[in-house]
C-alpha cells in the first residue's frame, strides 16, 4: 500500500438562496478529482447546483469534551429570547 | 442492499459501569451519537463491523447485476440497470465514509474484504442466471434491504443514520424497477412466465436468509437493540418482509416456493416453512456458488486500479509542487 488518498468533506447548495450544506465525504487525490467524484456520488438526482469540497484535514472543530462549557451557558440566558419580555396584548404584535 | 450485519460481531466492552450507564442514558433519550463523542469500545467495534459489512455488500452487490448490463433487453432497461448499479456504488461510498468517522481507514476495510476477513451479505454469492434475476433481485433483494434499512435511518449513530436516509430514498427506485421487470415477464409469453417463476424459486429462500439467523440464535442482537443500532429483531423484519411480499407475488400470478406458507389469522401474518440454515452458514462462510468469483473480481478491480491511484496522487503532488514554485 502506497500513500493514502486524502479525505474531502462535501457541501452542496440545493438551490440558489440556500446555504451549502454538509452531505458527506469522499477520497480523492486532488481538488479537481474531488469535485468530479462529489458530482457523481452526491448529485445523481438533482440534489443541488453548486458543490464545495474541503480537505477534511483543514477543518478545525470544537472539542466534544468541552460541549457543556461551550454551549450550556446559553440555556440560562433566557433574557436573550423575545418571549422573556412581557408586552401587554393591547400593544399588538411586536 | 444490506449486510447480515452482526455476524461475528464482538460487542464486549470494558468501560466502568458509570460510563456505560451515562452512555445508555443518552441512547435511551434518543440522542444521536456523533463520531467524536465518547462511546463504549464495543459500540464502536459493532458499528465498524456492521457499517463495513454493509458497505462491502453494496460494492459486491454491483457484480451480480453488472453481469447483465450488456445484455439488457432494451435501452430503457439498460439505462435503468446502469443507474441502479451506479447507485449501489454510491451507497457503498456513503457507508465507507460513515465507517471511517469511527477511526477505521478505507484501505483497512478494503484489505479486510479482499482477504476474506470481512463478510458481506450472503445473497451476492448466488449467480444471476437469467434476465429475470434482474427483476427478482430488485423486487426481493432490494425489498428485503429496504425492510432492514428503514429502521436503520433511526440508528443511534448519526453518520450511519444519515447515510441510510440517502440510501433508502434511492432504494425505492430499485425495488420498483425490479418489480416492473418481473411483472412484464409474468404477463408475457408462457416462456417468460416460466423464467419469472424459476427466478422467484431460486431467490426466495436466500432473500429470507438476508435477515440473518432466528432471534433465538442471534447472539449479538440484544446489545445492539439496547444501543439502538438495531430497532427490530431479525425475525420481526423477516415477518414484515413476507407479509408485504406474498400479496405482490399473488398479483403477478407467481407462486412462492414454500408449501408450508399459510396465513395465520391469529398473528395477522404468514407462517413459513423451515429455512435451510446449513446453506446459510455455508454461504456466509464463503462457500456460496459465486463466492470465489466475487472476491476475485473485486481483487482484480483493486489491483488493476493501483496504477490509476498512484498516478492520480503523483499528478496531485506535481501540481502542488508547481504551484508552490510559482508563488
Amino acid at each position: 500500500m502506497t500513500a493514502t488518498t486524502p479525505l474531502w468533506e462535501v457541501f452542496i447548495r440545493p438551490r440558489n438562496g440556500l446555504a451549502h450544506k454538509h452531505v458527506g465525504s469522499l477520497h480523492a487525490a486532488d481538488e479537481v478529482m474531488a469535485l468530479q467524484a462529489a458530482r457523481d456520488v452526491y448529485t445523481r438526482r438533482g440534489e443541488g447546483n453548486s458543490i464545495w469540497v474541503v480537505p477534511s484535514a483543514a477543518i478545525t472543530a470544537s472539542d466534544p469534551d468541552q460541549t457543556a462549557e461551550n454551549f450550556e451557558p446559553t440555556a440560562d440566558k433566557i433574557y436573550r429570547h423575545p418571549t422573556f419580555y412581557e408586552i401587554p396584548d393591547e400593544v399588538g404584535h411586536m | 442492499m444490506y449486510s447480515q450485519g452482526l455476524i461475528g460481531a464482538d460487542n464486549r466492552t470494558e468501560e466502568t459501569p458509570e460510563f456505560l450507564a451515562r452512555f445508555q442514558k443518552r441512547i435511551d433519550a434518543e440522542e444521536k451519537i456523533e463520531p467524536k463523542d465518547e462511546m463504549p469500545e464495543g459500540y464502536r467495534r459493532t458499528l465498524v463491523r456492521q457499517i463495513g459489512q454493509h458497505a462491502h455488500s453494496e460494492i459486491v452487490g454491483m457484480l451480480p447485476e453488472g453481469n447483465w448490463i450488456t445484455r439488457a433487453p432494451s435501452l430503457r432497461r439498460k439505462a435503468a440497470l446502469l443507474a441502479k448499479v451506479q447507485d449501489e456504488g454510491g451507497h457503498g461510498l456513503y457507508l465507507y465514509s460513515a465507517a471511517e468517522t469511527l477511526g477505521v481507514s478505507r484501505e483497512e476495510m478494503t484489505e479486510e474484504l479482499l482477504s476474506g476477513k470481512a463478510k458481506y451479505s450472503s445473497i451476492f454469492n448466488y449467480p444471476t442466471l437469467s434476465w429475470a434475476d434482474m427483476g427478482t433481485i430488485g423486487w426481493l433483494v432490494d425489498g428485503a434491504a429496504i425492510m432492514n434499512q428503514i429502521p436503520l435511518c433511526r440508528c443511534s449513530f448519526g453518520p450511519y443514520a444519515r447515510a441510510m436516509i440517502r440510501v433508502c430514498k434511492e432504494e425505492s427506485f430499485h425495488q420498483r424497477q425490479g418489480y416492473e421487470i418481473v411483472m412484464t415477464l409474468a404477463q408475457g409469453t408462457p416462456e417468460q412466465k416460466v423464467m419469472a417463476q424459476d427466478s422467484l424459486n431460486r431467490w426466495w429462500w436466500p432473500s429470507l436468509m438476508m435477515f440473518g439467523p432466528h432471534d433465538a440464535d442471534s447472539q449479538h442482537s440484544d446489545q445492539s437493540m439496547a444501543w439502538k443500532i438495531k430497532r427490530f429483531t431479525n425475525d420481526e423484519l423477516r415477518q414484515k418482509f413476507i407479509d408485504a411480499t406474498v400479496p405482490q407475488a399473488e398479483y403477478l400470478g407467481l407462486t412462492i416456493p414454500d408449501p408450508d406458507l399459510t396465513w395465520n389469522e391469529e398473528k395477522g401474518g404468514y407462517d413459513h416453512g423451515p429455512i435451510d440454515w446449513d446453506e446459510f452458514w455455508r454461504v456466509v462462510k464463503g462457500h456460496g456458488p459465486m463466492a470465489k468469483d466475487r472476491i476475485k473480481a473485486r481483487k482484480k478491480a483493486w489491483d488493476d486500479g493501483a496504477w490509476v491511484r498512484e498516478a492520480a496522487l503523483a499528478h496531485a503532488e506535481k501540481r502542488r509542487a508547481r504551484k508552490i514554485a510559482a508563488e
